[in-house]
Protein backbone atom coordinates (compact mmCIF):
# COMPACT_ATOMS: atom_id res chain seq x y z
CA UNK A 1 0.00 0.00 0.00
CA UNK A 2 0.75 3.68 -0.20
CA UNK A 3 0.21 6.75 1.62
CA UNK A 4 -0.93 9.37 -0.67
CA UNK A 5 -2.72 12.90 0.36
CA UNK A 6 -5.23 14.13 -1.68
CA UNK A 7 -6.95 17.48 -0.62
CA UNK A 8 -4.92 17.64 3.00
CA UNK A 9 -6.06 14.38 3.91
CA UNK A 10 -4.05 11.09 3.98
CA UNK A 11 -5.23 8.11 2.59
CA UNK A 12 -3.44 4.85 2.21
CA UNK A 13 -4.22 3.10 -1.17
CA UNK A 14 -2.79 -0.30 -2.94
CA UNK A 15 0.34 1.01 -4.57
CA UNK A 16 -0.01 -0.79 -8.39
CA UNK A 17 -2.68 2.48 -8.92
CA UNK A 18 -2.13 5.29 -11.07
CA UNK A 19 -3.38 8.24 -9.32
CA UNK A 20 -6.48 8.37 -11.21
CA UNK A 21 -7.63 4.95 -10.41
CA UNK A 22 -6.87 5.71 -6.73
CA UNK A 23 -8.88 8.42 -6.60
CA UNK A 24 -11.91 6.22 -7.37
CA UNK A 25 -10.47 3.99 -5.17
CA UNK A 26 -11.25 6.31 -2.27
CA UNK A 27 -14.63 6.88 -3.63
CA UNK A 28 -14.14 10.04 -5.94
CA UNK A 29 -16.66 10.26 -8.09
CA UNK A 30 -14.79 11.95 -11.40
CA UNK A 31 -16.46 14.26 -13.41
CA UNK A 32 -14.03 16.89 -14.50
CA UNK A 33 -10.23 16.00 -15.36
CA UNK A 34 -10.87 12.37 -16.72
CA UNK A 35 -11.48 11.36 -20.08
CA UNK A 36 -9.85 9.04 -22.17
CA UNK A 37 -7.85 6.72 -19.35
CA UNK A 38 -5.09 6.08 -21.99
CA UNK A 39 -2.79 9.11 -21.45
CA UNK A 40 -3.88 10.88 -24.62
CA UNK A 41 -6.92 13.53 -24.46
CA UNK A 42 -4.89 15.68 -21.96
CA UNK A 43 -8.01 15.87 -19.22
CA UNK A 44 -6.20 14.48 -16.11
CA UNK A 45 -3.27 17.64 -15.55
CA UNK A 46 -2.08 16.48 -12.19
CA UNK A 47 0.52 18.20 -10.12
CA UNK A 48 2.31 16.51 -7.28
CA UNK A 49 5.36 16.99 -4.81
CA UNK A 50 6.65 14.28 -2.96
CA UNK A 51 7.00 13.87 1.23
CA UNK A 52 10.70 16.05 1.70
CA UNK A 53 11.14 17.16 -1.73
CA UNK A 54 11.27 20.66 -2.96
CA UNK A 55 10.70 20.07 -6.29
CA UNK A 56 6.52 20.06 -8.44
CA UNK A 57 6.17 17.33 -10.34
CA UNK A 58 3.56 17.00 -13.02
CA UNK A 59 1.76 14.29 -14.67
CA UNK A 60 -1.34 12.74 -16.43
CA UNK A 61 -3.52 11.42 -13.27
CA UNK A 62 -4.58 8.15 -15.71
CA UNK A 63 -0.81 7.48 -16.97
CA UNK A 64 1.24 8.21 -13.37
CA UNK A 65 1.20 5.90 -10.80
CA UNK A 66 0.89 6.41 -7.43
CA UNK A 67 3.76 6.31 -4.85
CA UNK A 68 4.29 6.35 -1.10
CA UNK A 69 4.85 10.19 0.01
CA UNK A 70 2.84 11.81 -3.11
CA UNK A 71 0.69 15.37 -2.15
CA UNK A 72 -1.37 15.54 -5.16
CA UNK A 73 -3.88 18.14 -6.67
CA UNK A 74 -5.70 17.81 -10.18
CA UNK A 75 -5.67 20.81 -12.42
CA UNK A 76 -9.40 20.05 -13.88
CA UNK A 77 -8.69 22.66 -16.44
CA UNK A 78 -6.12 25.10 -17.59
CA UNK A 79 -7.75 28.78 -18.02
CA UNK A 80 -6.30 29.76 -21.58
CA UNK A 81 -5.98 32.63 -24.32
CA UNK A 82 -7.45 31.72 -27.01
CA UNK A 83 -7.64 33.46 -29.72
CA UNK A 84 -10.52 33.29 -32.90
CA UNK A 85 -9.23 33.01 -36.17
CA UNK A 86 -9.77 32.10 -39.88
CA UNK A 87 -7.42 29.71 -40.41
CA UNK A 88 -8.55 30.27 -44.72
CA UNK A 89 -7.22 34.17 -44.11
CA UNK A 90 -4.25 33.68 -42.13
CA UNK A 91 -1.08 33.39 -44.26
CA UNK A 92 1.83 31.36 -42.80
CA UNK A 93 4.50 34.94 -42.52
CA UNK A 94 7.04 35.14 -40.28
CA UNK A 95 4.98 36.90 -37.92
CA UNK A 96 1.55 35.56 -38.30
CA UNK A 97 1.71 33.48 -34.90
CA UNK A 98 3.28 36.41 -32.71
CA UNK A 99 0.52 38.76 -34.41
CA UNK A 100 -2.40 36.61 -32.71
CA UNK A 101 -0.18 35.88 -29.48
CA UNK A 102 2.01 38.46 -29.00
CA UNK A 103 2.75 37.29 -25.46
CA UNK A 104 5.06 34.92 -27.08
CA UNK A 105 7.38 37.67 -27.51
CA UNK A 106 7.56 37.75 -23.85
CA UNK A 107 9.10 34.14 -23.49
CA UNK A 108 12.66 34.45 -20.87
CA UNK A 109 13.65 31.06 -22.05
CA UNK A 110 13.57 29.60 -18.84
CA UNK A 111 12.60 26.14 -19.85
CA UNK A 112 9.81 25.90 -16.93
CA UNK A 113 7.19 25.34 -19.51
CA UNK A 114 9.35 22.12 -21.17
CA UNK A 115 9.94 20.84 -17.24
CA UNK A 116 6.10 21.05 -16.90
CA UNK A 117 5.37 18.86 -19.93
CA UNK A 118 4.11 15.20 -19.41
CA UNK A 119 4.67 14.33 -23.33
CA UNK A 120 8.76 15.40 -22.73
CA UNK A 121 8.15 17.79 -25.66
CA UNK A 122 10.96 20.37 -26.13
CA UNK A 123 7.85 23.00 -25.08
CA UNK A 124 10.00 26.30 -25.10
CA UNK A 125 11.93 25.28 -27.79
CA UNK A 126 9.14 25.17 -29.95
CA UNK A 127 7.89 28.86 -28.51
CA UNK A 128 11.18 30.08 -29.57
CA UNK A 129 10.60 28.40 -33.06
CA UNK A 130 7.46 30.60 -33.41
CA UNK A 131 8.87 33.44 -32.15
CA UNK A 132 11.48 33.55 -34.80
CA UNK A 133 8.98 32.81 -37.24
CA UNK A 134 9.86 29.43 -37.98
CA UNK A 135 6.28 27.66 -38.57
CA UNK A 136 7.43 24.36 -39.50
CA UNK A 137 9.64 23.99 -36.58
CA UNK A 138 7.34 25.05 -33.99
CA UNK A 139 4.49 22.25 -35.80
CA UNK A 140 7.40 19.67 -36.21
CA UNK A 141 8.56 20.08 -31.98
CA UNK A 142 4.90 20.09 -31.09
CA UNK A 143 3.88 17.64 -32.74
CA UNK A 144 2.86 15.16 -29.27
CA UNK A 145 1.31 17.43 -27.53
CA UNK A 146 -2.20 16.57 -25.75
CA UNK A 147 -3.02 20.23 -25.03
CA UNK A 148 -3.25 19.40 -21.04
CA UNK A 149 -2.33 22.97 -20.07
CA UNK A 150 0.45 22.37 -17.67
CA UNK A 151 2.75 24.74 -19.34
CA UNK A 152 0.67 27.57 -19.83
CA UNK A 153 -0.20 27.22 -15.73
CA UNK A 154 3.27 27.35 -15.30
CA UNK A 155 4.77 29.83 -17.57
CA UNK A 156 5.81 33.14 -15.86
CA UNK A 157 5.76 35.24 -19.38
CA UNK A 158 1.63 34.05 -18.85
CA UNK A 159 2.03 32.68 -22.39
CA UNK A 160 -0.63 29.65 -23.26
CA UNK A 161 1.92 27.39 -25.10
CA UNK A 162 -0.65 24.84 -26.41
CA UNK A 163 -2.63 27.24 -28.26
CA UNK A 164 0.42 28.46 -29.84
CA UNK A 165 1.51 25.10 -31.33
CA UNK A 166 -1.91 24.49 -32.38
CA UNK A 167 -2.13 27.34 -34.41
CA UNK A 168 1.49 26.49 -35.89
CA UNK A 169 0.08 23.28 -36.80
CA UNK A 170 -3.03 24.40 -38.83
CA UNK A 171 -0.57 26.86 -40.69
CA UNK A 172 1.71 24.09 -41.38
CA UNK A 173 -1.22 21.48 -42.09
CA UNK A 174 -2.77 24.10 -44.57
CA UNK A 175 0.25 26.30 -45.92
CA UNK A 176 3.30 24.42 -45.71
CA UNK A 177 3.04 20.51 -45.86
CA UNK A 178 3.73 19.21 -49.27
CA UNK A 179 0.09 18.45 -50.95
CA UNK A 180 -0.17 14.57 -51.58
CA UNK A 181 -1.19 14.24 -55.36
CA UNK A 182 -2.16 10.83 -54.96
CA UNK A 183 -5.13 11.69 -52.20
CA UNK A 184 -6.43 14.35 -54.37
CA UNK A 185 -6.42 12.09 -57.62
CA UNK A 186 -7.95 9.36 -55.08
CA UNK A 187 -10.42 12.11 -53.97
CA UNK A 188 -11.52 13.20 -57.01
CA UNK A 189 -12.21 9.56 -58.29
CA UNK A 190 -14.03 8.57 -55.02
CA UNK A 191 -16.18 11.67 -56.04
CA UNK A 192 -17.00 11.18 -59.77
CA UNK A 193 -18.45 7.25 -58.92
CA UNK A 194 -15.60 5.09 -59.41
CA UNK A 195 -15.49 2.97 -56.88
CA UNK A 196 -19.61 2.76 -56.33
CA UNK A 197 -20.68 -0.26 -58.70
CA UNK A 198 -18.16 -2.56 -56.94
CA UNK A 199 -19.44 -0.76 -53.50
CA UNK A 200 -22.67 -1.52 -54.38
CA UNK A 201 -22.13 -5.57 -55.07
CA UNK A 202 -20.55 -5.56 -52.17
CA UNK A 203 -23.58 -4.40 -49.94
CA UNK A 204 -25.90 -6.76 -51.71
CA UNK A 205 -23.94 -9.62 -51.73
CA UNK A 206 -24.78 -12.64 -49.19
CA UNK A 207 -22.71 -13.25 -46.03
CA UNK A 208 -21.75 -16.22 -47.07
CA UNK A 209 -20.33 -14.36 -50.49
CA UNK A 210 -18.00 -11.56 -48.53
CA UNK A 211 -16.34 -14.51 -46.48
CA UNK A 212 -15.30 -15.98 -50.07
CA UNK A 213 -14.65 -12.23 -51.07
CA UNK A 214 -12.40 -12.04 -48.08
CA UNK A 215 -10.43 -14.98 -48.34
CA UNK A 216 -9.72 -14.20 -51.92
CA UNK A 217 -8.82 -10.70 -51.64
CA UNK A 218 -5.30 -9.67 -53.06
CA UNK A 219 -3.54 -8.37 -50.29
CA UNK A 220 -1.08 -5.37 -51.81
CA UNK A 221 1.82 -7.11 -50.46
CA UNK A 222 1.21 -10.09 -52.55
CA UNK A 223 0.30 -6.97 -55.55
CA UNK A 224 3.85 -5.71 -55.11
CA UNK B 1 40.23 22.18 -44.77
CA UNK B 2 37.13 24.14 -44.15
CA UNK B 3 37.36 25.15 -40.51
CA UNK B 4 34.30 25.05 -38.52
CA UNK B 5 32.54 26.95 -35.83
CA UNK B 6 29.22 27.16 -33.79
CA UNK B 7 27.30 29.64 -35.14
CA UNK B 8 24.50 31.66 -33.53
CA UNK B 9 22.20 33.60 -35.89
CA UNK B 10 19.44 35.56 -33.74
CA UNK B 11 15.48 35.36 -34.45
CA UNK B 12 16.15 38.93 -36.35
CA UNK B 13 18.67 37.24 -38.85
CA UNK B 14 16.11 34.40 -39.65
CA UNK B 15 13.08 36.82 -40.32
CA UNK B 16 13.78 40.38 -41.25
CA UNK B 17 17.89 40.21 -41.51
CA UNK B 18 17.76 37.11 -43.60
CA UNK B 19 19.73 38.42 -46.06
CA UNK B 20 22.46 39.45 -43.42
CA UNK B 21 22.47 35.47 -42.43
CA UNK B 22 23.02 34.61 -45.58
CA UNK B 23 25.60 37.08 -46.95
CA UNK B 24 27.50 35.88 -43.66
CA UNK B 25 27.28 32.08 -44.67
CA UNK B 26 28.35 33.03 -48.52
CA UNK B 27 31.01 35.26 -47.38
CA UNK B 28 32.66 32.93 -44.39
CA UNK B 29 31.98 29.69 -46.87
CA UNK B 30 34.92 32.07 -49.74
CA UNK B 31 37.18 32.75 -46.38
CA UNK B 32 37.65 29.10 -45.63
CA UNK B 33 35.20 29.02 -42.36
CA UNK B 34 32.01 27.10 -42.16
CA UNK B 35 29.19 28.64 -40.14
CA UNK B 36 27.60 25.86 -37.95
CA UNK B 37 24.18 26.78 -37.25
CA UNK B 38 23.58 25.64 -33.48
CA UNK B 39 20.71 22.72 -33.73
CA UNK B 40 19.05 23.89 -30.63
CA UNK B 41 19.06 27.84 -29.90
CA UNK B 42 16.71 30.53 -28.19
CA UNK B 43 16.65 34.18 -28.28
CA UNK B 44 19.65 35.88 -26.60
CA UNK B 45 17.05 37.73 -24.31
CA UNK B 46 17.39 41.01 -26.87
CA UNK B 47 18.69 42.88 -24.50
CA UNK B 48 21.21 42.71 -21.59
CA UNK B 49 19.05 42.63 -18.58
CA UNK B 50 20.89 44.99 -16.52
CA UNK B 51 18.27 44.60 -12.91
CA UNK B 52 20.84 43.07 -10.59
CA UNK B 53 18.23 40.81 -8.72
CA UNK B 54 16.64 39.66 -11.78
CA UNK B 55 18.79 36.48 -12.98
CA UNK B 56 15.55 35.61 -14.95
CA UNK B 57 17.24 37.56 -17.87
CA UNK B 58 20.23 36.11 -18.03
CA UNK B 59 18.26 31.91 -18.60
CA UNK B 60 18.18 32.90 -22.21
CA UNK B 61 22.03 34.20 -22.93
CA UNK B 62 23.69 31.33 -20.62
CA UNK B 63 21.32 28.41 -22.31
CA UNK B 64 23.26 29.19 -25.30
CA UNK B 65 26.49 28.31 -24.03
CA UNK B 66 25.19 25.24 -22.85
CA UNK B 67 23.53 24.75 -26.57
CA UNK B 68 27.08 25.79 -28.18
CA UNK B 69 28.84 23.02 -25.91
CA UNK B 70 26.06 20.17 -26.63
CA UNK B 71 26.93 20.79 -30.11
CA UNK B 72 30.88 19.98 -29.51
CA UNK B 73 32.41 23.92 -29.95
CA UNK B 74 34.00 25.64 -27.24
CA UNK B 75 33.40 29.73 -29.32
CA UNK B 76 30.32 30.65 -31.06
CA UNK B 77 29.74 33.26 -33.33
CA UNK B 78 27.28 35.89 -34.21
CA UNK B 79 26.37 38.36 -36.38
CA UNK B 80 23.95 40.82 -34.90
CA UNK B 81 25.22 43.27 -32.66
CA UNK B 82 22.33 43.45 -30.46
CA UNK B 83 22.61 39.01 -29.91
CA UNK B 84 26.62 39.69 -29.73
CA UNK B 85 25.99 42.36 -26.46
CA UNK B 86 23.47 40.22 -24.92
CA UNK B 87 25.27 36.82 -25.37
CA UNK B 88 28.74 38.29 -24.28
CA UNK B 89 27.60 40.53 -21.15
CA UNK B 90 25.58 37.36 -19.49
CA UNK B 91 28.76 35.35 -20.66
CA UNK B 92 31.28 38.14 -18.72
CA UNK B 93 28.31 38.07 -15.85
CA UNK B 94 28.45 34.47 -15.45
CA UNK B 95 32.30 34.27 -15.31
CA UNK B 96 32.71 36.97 -12.94
CA UNK B 97 30.06 36.01 -10.34
CA UNK B 98 30.45 32.30 -8.72
CA UNK B 99 27.07 32.94 -7.09
CA UNK B 100 24.88 34.29 -9.52
CA UNK B 101 26.69 31.38 -11.77
CA UNK B 102 25.52 28.91 -9.39
CA UNK B 103 22.07 30.23 -8.84
CA UNK B 104 21.45 30.04 -12.73
CA UNK B 105 22.87 26.74 -12.85
CA UNK B 106 20.93 25.42 -9.94
CA UNK B 107 17.52 26.98 -12.09
CA UNK B 108 18.15 25.22 -15.43
CA UNK B 109 18.88 21.61 -13.29
CA UNK B 110 17.76 19.76 -16.70
CA UNK B 111 20.56 21.32 -18.72
CA UNK B 112 24.36 20.24 -18.08
CA UNK B 113 26.18 22.98 -15.42
CA UNK B 114 27.67 25.49 -17.55
CA UNK B 115 31.09 26.76 -16.03
CA UNK B 116 31.54 29.88 -18.51
CA UNK B 117 33.79 28.44 -20.75
CA UNK B 118 32.59 29.60 -23.98
CA UNK B 119 34.08 32.35 -25.47
CA UNK B 120 31.37 34.68 -27.77
CA UNK B 121 32.57 36.05 -31.51
CA UNK B 122 31.58 38.30 -33.63
CA UNK B 123 31.90 37.91 -36.77
CA UNK B 124 34.12 41.24 -37.19
CA UNK B 125 35.96 39.62 -34.32
CA UNK B 126 36.36 36.65 -35.81
CA UNK B 127 37.65 38.64 -39.33
CA UNK B 128 40.16 40.41 -37.34
CA UNK B 129 41.44 37.92 -35.13
CA UNK B 130 41.66 34.22 -36.92
CA UNK B 131 40.57 35.34 -41.12
CA UNK B 132 42.85 38.33 -40.56
CA UNK B 133 41.50 41.40 -43.63
CA UNK B 134 44.66 40.55 -45.79
CA UNK B 135 43.04 37.49 -46.36
CA UNK B 136 39.79 39.46 -46.96
CA UNK B 137 41.30 41.32 -49.62
CA UNK B 138 42.42 38.34 -51.64
CA UNK B 139 39.09 37.45 -51.89
CA UNK B 140 37.75 40.54 -53.39
CA UNK B 141 37.25 40.40 -57.38
CA UNK B 142 34.80 43.56 -57.44
CA UNK B 143 36.80 45.90 -55.65
CA UNK B 144 34.50 48.91 -54.19
CA UNK B 145 36.46 51.27 -55.58
CA UNK B 146 35.10 55.06 -55.47
CA UNK B 147 32.48 53.85 -53.47
CA UNK B 148 32.54 56.34 -50.42
CA UNK B 149 31.29 54.34 -47.41
CA UNK B 150 30.31 55.57 -43.83
CA UNK B 151 31.38 52.97 -41.22
CA UNK B 152 28.18 53.38 -38.88
CA UNK B 153 29.21 51.23 -35.18
CA UNK B 154 26.21 52.06 -32.96
CA UNK B 155 26.73 51.34 -29.50
CA UNK B 156 26.30 47.94 -28.21
CA UNK B 157 29.87 46.41 -30.68
CA UNK B 158 31.83 48.39 -28.48
CA UNK B 159 29.84 49.52 -25.34
CA UNK B 160 30.56 48.40 -22.14
CA UNK B 161 34.53 48.13 -22.67
CA UNK B 162 34.75 44.58 -21.25
CA UNK B 163 32.99 43.37 -24.68
CA UNK B 164 34.03 46.13 -27.14
CA UNK B 165 35.35 44.43 -30.45
CA UNK B 166 37.63 47.46 -30.76
CA UNK B 167 39.95 48.48 -28.38
CA UNK B 168 39.36 52.06 -29.19
CA UNK B 169 35.82 52.77 -27.59
CA UNK B 170 35.84 56.43 -28.89
CA UNK B 171 37.56 55.77 -32.57
CA UNK B 172 37.33 52.42 -33.54
CA UNK B 173 38.84 51.85 -37.13
CA UNK B 174 37.70 47.99 -37.39
CA UNK B 175 35.06 48.98 -39.93
CA UNK B 176 37.02 51.27 -41.80
CA UNK B 177 39.81 48.41 -42.39
CA UNK B 178 37.26 46.06 -43.55
CA UNK B 179 36.57 48.87 -45.87
CA UNK B 180 40.11 49.27 -47.36
CA UNK B 181 40.50 45.76 -47.84
CA UNK B 182 36.98 45.63 -49.85
CA UNK B 183 39.18 48.44 -52.19
CA UNK B 184 36.48 51.09 -50.55
CA UNK B 185 36.76 54.23 -49.53
CA UNK B 186 36.07 54.99 -45.37
CA UNK B 187 34.01 58.13 -44.37
CA UNK B 188 34.85 58.12 -40.72
CA UNK B 189 31.91 60.49 -38.96
CA UNK B 190 31.64 61.53 -35.45
CA UNK B 191 28.29 59.94 -35.42
CA UNK B 192 29.58 56.25 -36.37
CA UNK B 193 29.31 55.66 -32.69
CA UNK B 194 26.12 57.56 -31.60
CA UNK B 195 23.27 55.58 -30.72
CA UNK B 196 20.25 54.81 -33.34
CA UNK B 197 17.27 55.03 -30.56
CA UNK B 198 16.83 51.16 -30.57
CA UNK B 199 13.94 50.19 -29.07
CA UNK B 200 12.54 53.24 -28.71
CA UNK B 201 11.45 53.25 -32.83
CA UNK B 202 8.80 50.94 -31.01
CA UNK B 203 7.58 54.10 -28.65
CA UNK B 204 8.03 56.98 -30.94
CA UNK B 205 9.17 57.29 -34.47
CA UNK B 206 9.79 60.28 -34.94
CA UNK B 207 12.58 60.45 -32.01
CA UNK B 208 14.32 57.99 -33.72
CA UNK B 209 13.73 59.91 -37.08
CA UNK B 210 15.40 62.70 -35.36
CA UNK B 211 18.34 60.52 -34.42
CA UNK B 212 18.63 59.54 -38.62
CA UNK B 213 18.32 63.10 -39.47
CA UNK B 214 21.41 63.29 -37.36
CA UNK B 215 23.31 60.67 -37.93
CA UNK B 216 22.31 60.26 -41.48
CA UNK B 217 22.60 63.59 -42.29
CA UNK B 218 25.76 63.99 -41.14
CA UNK B 219 27.20 61.60 -43.30
CA UNK B 220 25.58 62.38 -46.46
CA UNK B 221 27.47 66.11 -45.20
CA UNK B 222 30.85 64.07 -45.52
CA UNK B 223 29.41 62.76 -49.23
CA UNK B 224 29.24 59.03 -48.05
CA UNK B 225 27.41 56.90 -50.78
CA UNK B 226 26.54 54.50 -48.96
CA UNK B 227 26.16 53.43 -44.90
CA UNK B 228 27.53 50.37 -43.63
CA UNK B 229 26.40 48.55 -40.50
CA UNK B 230 26.57 45.47 -38.43
CA UNK B 231 22.97 45.17 -36.61
CA UNK B 232 19.72 44.64 -37.93
CA UNK B 233 18.13 47.00 -35.53
CA UNK B 234 20.56 49.98 -36.69
CA UNK B 235 19.70 48.74 -39.95
CA UNK B 236 15.68 49.33 -39.11
CA UNK B 237 16.27 52.65 -37.35
CA UNK B 238 18.20 54.51 -40.24
CA UNK B 239 17.00 52.91 -43.34
CA UNK B 240 12.81 53.07 -42.49
CA UNK B 241 12.83 56.25 -40.49
CA UNK B 242 14.37 57.92 -43.67
CA UNK B 243 10.96 57.93 -44.77
CA UNK B 244 10.34 60.27 -41.46
CA UNK B 245 13.39 62.55 -41.99
CA UNK B 246 12.12 64.13 -45.29
CA UNK B 247 9.55 65.80 -43.04
CA UNK B 248 12.03 67.40 -40.31
CA UNK B 249 14.93 68.60 -42.45
CA UNK B 250 14.16 69.02 -46.41
CA UNK B 251 17.20 69.02 -47.63
CA UNK B 252 17.87 65.60 -46.77
CA UNK B 253 18.62 62.83 -49.71
CA UNK B 254 18.32 59.27 -49.03
CA UNK B 255 21.16 57.49 -48.13
CA UNK B 256 20.76 53.37 -48.10
CA UNK B 257 21.95 51.80 -45.22
CA UNK B 258 23.94 47.92 -45.84
CA UNK B 259 24.94 45.02 -43.81
CA UNK B 260 28.94 44.79 -43.97
CA UNK B 261 28.29 41.16 -45.08
CA UNK B 262 26.36 42.60 -48.14
CA UNK B 263 29.23 44.69 -48.86
CA UNK B 264 31.82 41.61 -48.64
CA UNK B 265 29.16 39.19 -50.40
CA UNK B 266 29.35 42.12 -53.67
CA UNK B 267 33.22 42.83 -53.29
CA UNK B 268 33.86 39.01 -53.72
CA UNK B 269 31.78 38.68 -56.93
CA UNK B 270 28.75 37.70 -55.44
CA UNK B 271 25.66 38.53 -57.87
CA UNK B 272 23.96 41.64 -56.16
CA UNK B 273 20.24 39.94 -57.03
CA UNK B 274 21.09 37.60 -54.13
CA UNK B 275 22.18 40.24 -51.39
CA UNK B 276 18.35 41.12 -50.63
CA UNK B 277 18.94 44.74 -52.15
CA UNK B 278 15.08 44.63 -52.75
CA UNK B 279 14.21 44.11 -49.22
CA UNK B 280 15.88 47.87 -48.43
CA UNK B 281 13.68 51.28 -47.89
CA UNK B 282 16.18 52.95 -49.45
CA UNK B 283 17.49 50.78 -52.84
CA UNK B 284 21.59 50.31 -53.01
CA UNK B 285 21.30 49.62 -56.15
CA UNK B 286 21.04 52.88 -58.11
CA UNK B 287 24.37 54.33 -56.30
CA UNK B 288 26.27 51.26 -56.96
CA UNK B 289 25.41 50.70 -60.81
CA UNK B 290 26.68 54.44 -60.66
CA UNK B 291 30.18 53.90 -59.22
CA UNK B 292 30.54 50.81 -61.72
CA UNK B 293 29.99 48.26 -59.09
CA UNK B 294 26.65 46.44 -60.41
CA UNK B 295 26.92 46.26 -64.16
CA UNK B 296 23.83 44.03 -65.99
CA UNK B 297 25.90 41.48 -68.35
CA UNK B 298 23.17 41.28 -70.42
CA UNK B 299 22.41 45.08 -71.61
CA UNK B 300 26.36 45.55 -71.78
CA UNK B 301 26.42 42.73 -74.04
CA UNK B 302 23.72 44.14 -76.26
CA UNK B 303 25.20 47.14 -76.46
CA UNK B 304 28.00 45.64 -77.84
CA UNK B 305 26.65 43.71 -80.09
CA UNK B 306 25.06 46.94 -81.83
Amino acid sequence: MARIIVANTEYKVPSNLTIMKALEYLGWRLKRGVGCRGGFCGACSTIYRMKGDHKLYTGLACATKVEDGMIIAQIPISPANKKSYNIDSLKAQPNTILELYPEVARCISCNTCTKACPQDIQVMDYVQAALRGDIAKAAELSFDCIMCGLCATRCPAEITQFNVGILARRLYGKYIAPKYKQLEKRVKEIEQGKFEDELSKLTKASKQKLVELYAARVREEVKR
Amino acid sequence: MTEKIAYYPGCTAKSYAKYMDSTARIVMKELGIELVELDRWNCCGTVYGLADDNLYSQLAPIRNMIRTLENGFDEVVTICSMCYNTLARANDLFKSDKEKADRLNAFMYKEPDYEGNVTVLHLLDLLVKRVKFQAVKEKVTNPLKGLKIAPYYGCTLLRPREISIDENIEHPSILSELIFALGGEPVEDPYMTECCGSYLTVKDKHLVADRTNKIVGSMQKRSADIIMVSCPLCQFNLDRRQKEVKALNPAFHKVPIVYFTQLMALAMGVDYKKLGFQDHYVDPVPILKKRGLIREKKKVAAKIAK
